[in-house]
Formats: C-alpha cells, sequence, structure tokens
C-alpha cells in the first residue's frame, strides 16, 4: 500500500502544473485522452498488430466471418513471397520510383525554395500559391488529367510535341516509358510541399550568416552551397525520410493510369497488395506483403537519419 | 513552441540585398513564371477539357480552347452517374473526421503537454510508433473487423477508423508546451474545474492550431482513396476519388469530357479551401515539418 503511494508523490512532485497528487490527477489524465486511446487502439494500433497475426494464417474470402478460425500456416506467406517473381518485379519497380523520384522532388523543390527565399521579394504567394496547388489535390483526379494529358491521340503533350514535329510516344503503353512518366507526375505534385517545408527551413537561418557570407565575398551560389544548404541540413534530412515513405506506398497514381501494367512494369508493391487481397481475396499472403513493406519502411527510414546524421 | 517561433520568422533580407537585386533578377521571375505555367497548365487542361463535346475529342487537329463550350458532361455527371450523392458522402465523412480530429486530438495532446498522470509515456510512445506505419498495413484488419460488426459499406465504417490520427496530437501537443503554466494555474486558483479550464481557457488560445488540424484533416479525408475504395463496396457509398476512379478505370474510361468533369468537382471544394486559407495550410505544414 505504502510503496505505490510512494510512487504517486514522486510522479505529482515533478508535475509542471497542479497541486492535484495521486489517482485523481491519473484520473484527470485518463479522461482527456480516454477518447483518443480508445479509437486509436480500436482501429490503429490492434490493426497493427493484427495484420501481423494475418500474415501467418491463410486467411481468405471463406473465413470472413470467423476470423479467429483460419488456418495458420505459420512463415508459408512469407517463403512463398521470396519465390513469387511478381512480387519481385512490384518491388523493383517501387524502388526505381523511389530512387528517382524521391532527389527530383527535393532537388526541385530546394531550387524554387530557394528561389522564393533569396532570389525574388514580390509575388511570393503567388508563386507559393502556384506551386503548392496539386500537393493538396486529390491524387485519383490528379491522374485521371494526366492520363488525359499523356493520351497518345488527344492528349496536351502530344499536341504540342506534334507540333514541334515530334510524333510522341504512347506514354503509359510502354514498358519503358510508364514509370517515368508516372515518376514526372509525382514530381510535378508533390515539389510544393517539398518547397514549403524548405522556405520555412530557410526563414529560421539567421540574415547575419548571409551578410557575413557576403562581406567574405561570397556570391548567391557560394551563399546557398556554404550557409543554406548546411544550416537546411536537417530539414533536407527529414523530408527525404518523409518523401520517401510517401513514396514507397505508391498506389493511386498506378492504379487509375495503367492498372499496374504494361507488362506489370508499374505494379508497386502496395498495388500488388490491394490486389492479393481485394481482388484475389488472399488476404493473408496480403498482409504479408504489407509487412514487408512495412519492415522496409522502417529500414530505410532508420538508415537516412542513422546514415545522414552522422555524415555532419 | 516550434510554431510560435517559426511564424515570428519573418524571410529577413538584408535590405541592401533586396534592394540591388530588383533588377537583375528578372530572369528569376521568368524561370518561376513557367513554372507555375507548368503547374497550373494540367489544371486548366481539365477545366477546358470538361467543357468540350464528346466530338471534339476526335477532330484533328486537336483543339486547345473548347470549339463549342458545354455544361453537358456536368449534367451528365449529376444525371447519370448520381455525382450529388458521392459529393454528399464525400462531404460527410470529411465533416465528421474533422469533427472527431478537432475534438478528440488536442484533449490527449493537452493531457501529454500539461498534465501528469501514469500511464502518458507509454500513450507517447504508441502514438510515436505509429507514425510512419504505411496506410495499407491497417487496411485488411480494418476491413476483416469492420464486415465482422456489418459495418462495410456504412458511414460508420468510412469515419470510425479516421476519428483520430497520431499528426493532429503532435500538432496540439507542441502548440500547448507554449502556453504558460501561470494562465493554467490561475484558471485552478480560481476554482475551475480541469475541463472547465481546458474549454474556457486553453481551447480559445489554441484556436489557430485547430484551424490548420481541421482544414488538414478536412483535406486529408476528402482526397483519401485505398480505404473507401475497399470500404465503399456499393455504389451508394462511393466517395468522390472512389466514384471518379471506378469510372476512369471502368465504364468511362474513354469518356474524356466526363472524367474532366469528375475532376473538376472532385477538385474544386479543395482549390476553394486552399485559396480561402492557405497561410493556415502551408504553415501548419511547414511547422510540423520542421519539428520533425
Amino acid at each position: 500500500m505504502t510503496a505505490p503511494a510512494l510512487v504517486r508523490r514522486d510522479v505529482a512532485g515533478r508535475a509542471p502544473v497542479g497541486p492535484r497528487r495521486g489517482w485523481r490527477q491519473d484520473l484527470i489524465g485518463w479522461s482527456f485522452a480516454a477518447p483518443f486511446v480508445i479509437l486509436f487502439g480500436i482501429f490503429l494500433a490492434l490493426p497493427i498488430l493484427a495484420a501481423l497475426a494475418l500474415s501467418f494464417t491463410s486467411f481468405g474470402l471463406r473465413d470472413l466471418d470467423n476470423p479467429i478460425g483460419s488456418t495458420v500456416v505459420g512463415v508459408k506467406n512469407y517463403t512463398d513471397l521470396l519465390g513469387d517473381p511478381k512480387f519481385w518485379k512490384s518491388l523493383g519497380n517501387t524502388i526505381y520510383f523511389v530512387v528517382v523520384g524521391v532527389p527530383l522532388t527535393l532537388a526541385l523543390g530546394l531550387v524554387i525554395a530557394n528561389a522564393l527565399s533569396r532570389g525574388i521579394t514580390r509575388f511570393r504567394t503567388v508563386f507559393r500559391v502556384g506551386y503548392y496547388l496539386p500537393v493538396i489535390t486529390s491524387i485519383v483526379a490528379i491522374a485521371v488529367v494526366w492520363r488525359f494529358l499523356l493520351n497518345p491521340d488527344v492528349g496536351l503533350i502530344n499536341i504540342l510535341l506534334g507540333n514541334l514535329g515530334i510524333a510522341g510516344p504512347n506514354w503509359l503503353a510502354s514498358s519503358a516509358l510508364a514509370m517515368p512518366s508516372i515518376i514526372a507526375m509525382a514530381v510535378w505534385r508533390n515539389l510544393g510541399f517539398a518547397m514549403v517545408v524548405f522556405v520555412a527551413g530557410m526563414q529560421a537561418i539567421p540574415a547575419m550568416l548571409y551578410e557575413a557570407a557576403s562581406i567574405d565575398g561570397a556570391g548567391r551560389w557560394q551563399a546557398f552551397r556554404y550557409v543554406t544548404l548546411p544550416m537546411l541540413r536537417p530539414t533536407i534530412l527529414f523530408m527525404l525520410v518523409i518523401t520517401t515513405i510517401g513514396y514507397l506506398q505508391l498506389f493511386e497514381e498506378p492504379f487509375v493510369m495503367t492498372d499496374g501494367g504494361p507488362l506489370d512494369a508499374t505494379l508497386s508493391v502496395t498495388m500488388y497488395m490491394y490486389q492479393q487481397g481485394f481482388e484475389f481475396f488472399h488476404q493473408g499472403y496480403a498482409s504479408a506483403i504489407a509487412y514487408v513493406l512495412f519492415v522496409i519502411v522502417a529500414i530505410v527510414a532508420f538508415l537516412q537519419f542513422k546514415f545522414l546524421r552522422s555524415e555532419t | 513552441m516550434t510554431a510560435i517561433q517559426a511564424r515570428s520568422a519573418k524571410p529577413a533580407l538584408p535590405a541592401g540585398q533586396a534592394g540591388q537585386s530588383a533588377r537583375g533578377r528578372w530572369w528569376i521571375y521568368l524561370l518561376l513564371t513557367l513554372g507555375i505555367v507548368l503547374m497550373v497548365g494540367p489544371f486548366l487542361w481539365m477545366v477546358l477539357g470538361s467543357l468540350k463535346t464528346p466530338g471534339e475529342f476526335l477532330v484533328s487537329p486537336p483543339t486547345f480552347l473548347p470549339a463549342a463550350p458545354t455544361t453537358d458532361n456536368y449534367v451528365r455527371l449529376f444525371d447519370e452517374l448520381d455525382f450529388p450523392r458521392f459529393f454528399f458522402n464525400s462531404s460527410l465523412v470529411a465533416l465528421v473526421v474533422t469533427v472527431g480530429n478537432i475534438l478528440f486530438c488536442p484533449m490527449l495532446g493537452y493531457a501529454l503537454a500539461k498534465l501528469q498522470w501514469r500511464g502518458k509515456r507509454p500513450v507517447m510512445a504508441l502514438v510515436l510508433a505509429t507514425l510512419m506505419v504505411p496506410a495499407g498495413i491497417t487496411l485488411i484488419p480494418n476491413f476483416v473487423l469492420m464486415a465482422n460488426l456489418g459495418l462495410v459499406n456504412t458511414y460508420p465504417g468510412l469515419i470510425l477508423p479516421f476519428l483520430v490520427g497520431p499528426f493532429g496530437v503532435f500538432l496540439t501537443r507542441q502548440f500547448m508546451f507554449g502556453i504558460p503554466d501561470e494562465l493554467i494555474e490561475a484558471a485552478r486558483i480560481d476554482g475551475a474545474s480541469e475541463w472547465r479550464t481546458y474549454w474556457q481557457v486553453v481551447m480559445p488560445i489554441t484556436v489557430p492550431v485547430l484551424a490548420t488540424l481541421g482544414i488538414l484533416t478536412f483535406l486529408g479525408s476528402w482526397n483519401n482513396f485505398i480505404y473507401p475504395l475497399v470500404m465503399a463496396q456499393e455504389p451508394d457509398m462511393y466517395t468522390l476519388p472512389v466514384a471518379l476512379a471506378t469510372f476512369a478505370t471502368g465504364d468511362h474510361q474513354s469518356d474524356n469530357g466526363m472524367l474532366m468533369a469528375g475532376s473538376v468537382v472532385l477538385v474544386i471544394p479543395v482549390l476553394v479551401i486552399f485559396i480561402l486559407f492557405q497561410r493556415w495550410i502551408t504553415e501548419g505544414i511547414a511547422t510540423t515539418g520542421l519539428k520533425g
């Protein structure tokens, strides 16, 4: 009886606010936390564990009414994945999308942010709004519009190329050009997000650093290279992690624009998970795919933090 | 704290630098303007396309401006495809989800920032741990859960999993750290209960952050796709993105005029919200971005 009381007093003693102690304080804390914790637990935390459990079963459509009764198959789903060429294809496509798309998005976002922060003094809001516009727009709508833009016969891009005397290709029907087209669209859509975060990061850089650089005779490029880039490093790292995690989950674009084709050239991991889970109803297998993606996301985020942080 | 700092930090260019540059930098304006044309172009193409007749897409050479602008595509959208229903579904889901987040996230944010209670650390760790989890992970278990609760193809099925989220907790918690303890203490000394203190002292100060949270939550819900795609199995429960994607990949895949009109309907509310509240949106993004 006394031990918990001591602990309580100790906790209360460090309280920044309020004289109230012990169970009363716990009750107040939990009454504020409860609605969130309950909803969060049921629909976010538990499903994460449930997905892990499902990935060790052969859960399918017939098990839907009785999830507990589904057959446990151990690590079979995972070993099957290792031998599934379509999974490897989807993983390769996703990595291609990330490795090309993320650096392009961040580089363009950085260049535009620098131009807005240090290159110009007027119309900043207009430019910021313009570049940010696609970020808040539904990916589905954008994918539908871009599919039309890229239409080989009636799309704007091939019309413009035609005016220059160039016969535009059938972008989304070519297994070589479909993924680059999707990457172009993703970069176009997301560079505004990187831009806004970089602009905010640049605003926090003390102006005196630029003054000092200017006195030392640094030009615009040198100021960018030796002041902006090093000062922005944590922001760039953060954006690198966030953008990579987002891009690893590629789904809407191939779903609307290519259905994963041609010849699986744009099939992403999330799209393969969707197909397995909701077109073939192999939900145990789909959960294993989801978990592999989860582990990849966690590893990539960890590596980016570890290596890029220690490089400084 | 960070929110307040970032907001007060002005661009602060040295005066000399700003003056000297205005003339020499016309090419930066030019390049940025060209960039804007590329950013806005597809939206313009969408609006123009939505005003063309089906026949106009087939003429050669293709037209840029509609030859005979028509609202026919919109009429068909509303008469043949039940877009009013999809619009209503999207609006209802987004509104309820937004209210849930505005109500519940700051409560936990406050408990984490300003109250001492046992269990605080584990709850904080739990919320942190789920930040990077891909949306696809919870999709299948939630579908199984909803199927067993009989909630597939219902509004609760579309809404419940999104009523709270870690983002709102971080946003509000971070802001509430910056509220002086003295303010809260004063209310308590005056005899206000914890709830009254929260509603009458803390909440009014937090309104700008709640606005940012509300706008971002609404937009996120409005644009959400993979979850309603799975959970809305009958057309009467489709949200706008699900309806548009279904038509674009199904029966109407070459009906370009109608698809452009559908995209306009999906994009316009977002554009209106964005133009009205762009400051809150970009600053909210930037400050939470910086926090990481």
